[in-house]
């Protein structure tokens, strides 16, 4: 399958560096659920540096394709090499991935039981066995980022929506990974809050992270991915740089969900 | 639209209400008492019949505390000094107090031991039941079995000292080793914890007499104290087999999964005093002919089984609901299944299940007293045996019975106040 170059055009996207080097090969993969196919020969490239936004109609296997990438769903066929390191069933080598490869959800996941900040720091403990100290200057420092510094000692049941998806995204960055992987980070959110998270999410794309997003947020696609995944029934349809794929989708599925999600 | 709701069409508010105190109908004393007690015709009957009952209580026990006898020696010298007024022949308390706390048998001299251990549990505990006490305070939790131990059986300290040592050594061993494979690590503890304590043995075989406090018995342990005992030991044992228990049933590899069900399944099919008897009686066919194994020791395995069967039924509602996401949470930022279950799992399940643990916690302390029906000396077996059996006081039932209550009600009713208290304590939602 052909990969698009990116070719930015807007100001913000042209200080973002794509490099040749390959965060994510993915290559003939397929899954299923018992019997039922769900990701049909998924072949997907993403380059070091790469924002890749994938969209879909509910139940196409999005999330499922982005779970497969950190071994939380496992694939049956196909190979999955996340920065130079084939993923296997073999538990220290998924741990491993999980380690360089931070994951946002839909419903946040936060630890209820632990504050802001032992959320932040407990993976780097435990994981990356960096002292508790050093942690948490780190977890302040990407708390700082996200904008929440002030709300370090709460518990999570006590911010908002917008502001726990917030922390969420810190927790990952505490890891320092070298891929974010993105689950419909603001559908379970008000709109009023949809907003924060993005500008979070533009932030660290500028910084040159790697992201692969399941989002609908089509504005966000538009202005920051270098490329656009459209799936369905398990395939991927389309994909194309933004332009190109807002302004002319090829396929008449893609067209169909364009409309659908853009018009009214 | 516009014809129901003509005033919100162009309605503007331009100032805030301000905040009213309540009605004083629904405030004070009056209000209370008409909404708590007097809120309808029902109400105030059930109120009223509420307050005779407990005058007629109050009328039939409070003459019987306050006019009970102390300090005669026999039921016979009671009832002479009663004379057929209302009283309770409390003197079989002042008299007996010791037998009903340590067993007939415990040496007189030695209760102080009994007396500290007790003591020392409660400042032992501290650290665990109390999450803001410093952490460090933890290895007094883990030396206290062994001091505890020593000073309820007596005999000399090595043994105990041994027992930590293994531990201590076991534990190291394994750390030093574990770097190179878990299941290295496990044997090298294995192998540290099994030579320091053969090692130990040898020791305590051979000095007895070092630093020893007079032995007792098993047999000759009872009343209260061994309620104490075998509560505590079960209900500490029970907790973390629970634990395995419940996580074994959610195992993805089959074996485990079975073991655990089945062990689960099996022991609460089956009433615990059957398991009381065969640590009595079948137990004994199993081992080796000559080999002498701890009645209590034996008691405490049946009702620990017992115990942790239910426990990890609790702690799988708590498991189970929990929500996927937070497993998913923890493996994607890269724990291992063990650090995902201490640190993200656990605490959250733990805490669901709180009320149901202490459920158990307290029907098993309370279940102690069935060791009485094996012959054995608790307070129950007590009351029911040498006391009720003497000359003395056969025929004081009330007064035994209502202070074995006494005794457990205050212990389980502490237990009670304390799960709640630790459940606030762990809301972290609310605050
Ligand atoms: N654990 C599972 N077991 C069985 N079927 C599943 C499971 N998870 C998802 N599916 C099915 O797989 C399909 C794709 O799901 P998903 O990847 O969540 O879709 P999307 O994220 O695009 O909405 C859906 O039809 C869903 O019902
Ligand atoms: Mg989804």
């Amino acid at each position: 399958m052909p990969i698009p170059e990116s070719e930015s055009k807007t100001i913000d996207r042209s200080q973002m560096q794509v490099s040749d080097e390959v965060a994510i090969r993915i290559a003939a993969m397929n899954k299923w659920f018992g019997n039922f196919h769900v990701l049909r020969d998924i072949d997907l490239t993403v380059h070091k540096g790469e924002r890749i936004v994938i969209c879909g109609p509910s139940g196409s296997g999005k999330s499922t394709l982005i779970r497969c990438i950190n071994a939380l769903e496992e694939h049956q066929e196909g190979t999955i090499t996340v920065d130079g390191t084939r993923l296997s069933s073999d538990l220290k080598n998924i741990d491993h991935i999980r380690s360089e490869v931070g994951m946002v959800f839909q419903h946040f996941n936060l630890f209820p039981h632990l504050t802001i900040l032992e959320n932040c720091t407990l993976a780097p403990i435990w994981v990356r066995k960096v002292p508790k100290r050093e942690a948490e200057e780190t977890a302040m420092h990407f708390l700082e980022k996200v904008r929440i510094p002030d709300q370090a000692r709460k518990y999570p049941g006590q911010l908002s929506g917008g502001q726990q998806q917030r922390v969420a995204i810190a927790r990952s960055l505490c890891m320092q990974p070298r891929i974010m992987l993105f689950d419909e980070p603001t559908s379970a959110l008000d709109p009023e809050m949809i907003k924060e998270v993005l500008d979070t999410m533009i932030e660290l794309a500028e910084e040159g992270m790697t992201m692969v997003c399941v989002t609908h947020e089509m504005g966000f696609a538009r202005s920051v991915a270098n490329r656009v995944i459209f799936m369905d029934h398990g395939q991927i349809v389309e994909q194309n740089a933004p332009d190109a794929f807002f302004g002319a989708p090829q396929n008449d599925r893609t067209k169909l969900f364009l409309s659908q999600i853009l018009g009214h | 639209m516009a014809d129901t709701h003509a005033e919100s069409v162009a309605y503007v508010r331009d100032g805030f209400l301000p905040e009213r105190p309540a009605p004083a109908r629904e405030t004070g004393v009056v209000g209370w008492l008409r909404q708590n007690l007097f809120s309808s015709v029902p109400y105030t009957i059930l109120t009223l019949a509420t307050l005779w009952v407990i005058w007629q209580l109050g009328a039939a026990i409070l003459p019987w505390l306050w006019g009970g006898v102390w300090h005669v020696d026999s039921i016979r010298a009671c009832r002479e000094v009663l004379e057929g007024a209302a009283g309770g022949c409390f003197a079989v308390l002042t008299e007996r107090w010791a037998q009903l706390l340590f067993g007939f048998s415990y040496p007189s001299g030695e209760y102080w031991r009994l007396g500290v251990a007790f003591v020392l549990l409660g400042v032992c505990l501290a650290p665990v039941l109390f999450p803001d006490l410093p952490r460090r305070l933890l290895i007094a939790t883990l030396i206290y079995p062994f001091v505890a131990y020593w000073l309820i059986w007596g005999g000399t300290p090595l043994a105990a000292v041994s027992g930590l040592a293994g531990l201590a050594g076991g534990a190291a061993a394994f750390r030093t080793v574990a770097s190179r494979g878990a299941l290295l690590g496990g044997i090298a503890g294995l192998a540290a914890l099994l030579a320091i304590w053969w090692i130990g043995g040898e020791l305590a075989a051979a000095a007895p007499g070092f630093l020893a406090l007079p032995p007792v018995a098993s047999r000759n342990i009872g009343g209260f104290a061994l309620n104490m005992i075998l509560g505590t030991v079960c209900v500490s044992l029970s907790l973390p087999f629970g634990i395995l228990l419940a996580l074994g049933r959610q195992s993805r590899l089959p074996i485990i999964k079975i073991a655990c069900i089945a062990f689960i399944e099996f022991i609460r099919g089956v009433p615990l005093i059957t398991l009381l008897f065969v640590a009595n009686v079948v137990l004994a066919y199993f081992l080796p002919p000559g080999t002498t194994f701890d009645l209590i020791l034996r008691v405490v395995i049946m009702i620990t089984m017992f115990a942790s069967a239910y426990i990890a039924e609790v702690i799988r509602g708590g498991l189970a609901a929990l929500p996927r996401g937070q497993y998913e949470a923890a493996d994607a930022l890269g724990l291992d299944y063990w650090q995902a279950v201490r640190l993200v799992i656990l605490p959250q399940a733990l805490k669901i299940s709180i009320p149901g643990i202490v459920n158990v916690a307290v029907g098993l302390f309370k279940d102690t007293t069935l060791v009485s029906i094996i012959s054995m000396f608790d307070v129950v077996g007590m009351i029911r045996g040498p006391i009720l059996a003497s000359t003395e006081w056969n025929g004081v039932y009330w007064e035994l019975y209502g202070f074995a209550a006494l005794l457990f009600f205050v212990t389980c009713y502490g237990i009670s106040q304390y799960s709640q208290w630790l459940e606030r304590r762990l809301a972290t939602d609310t605050r």
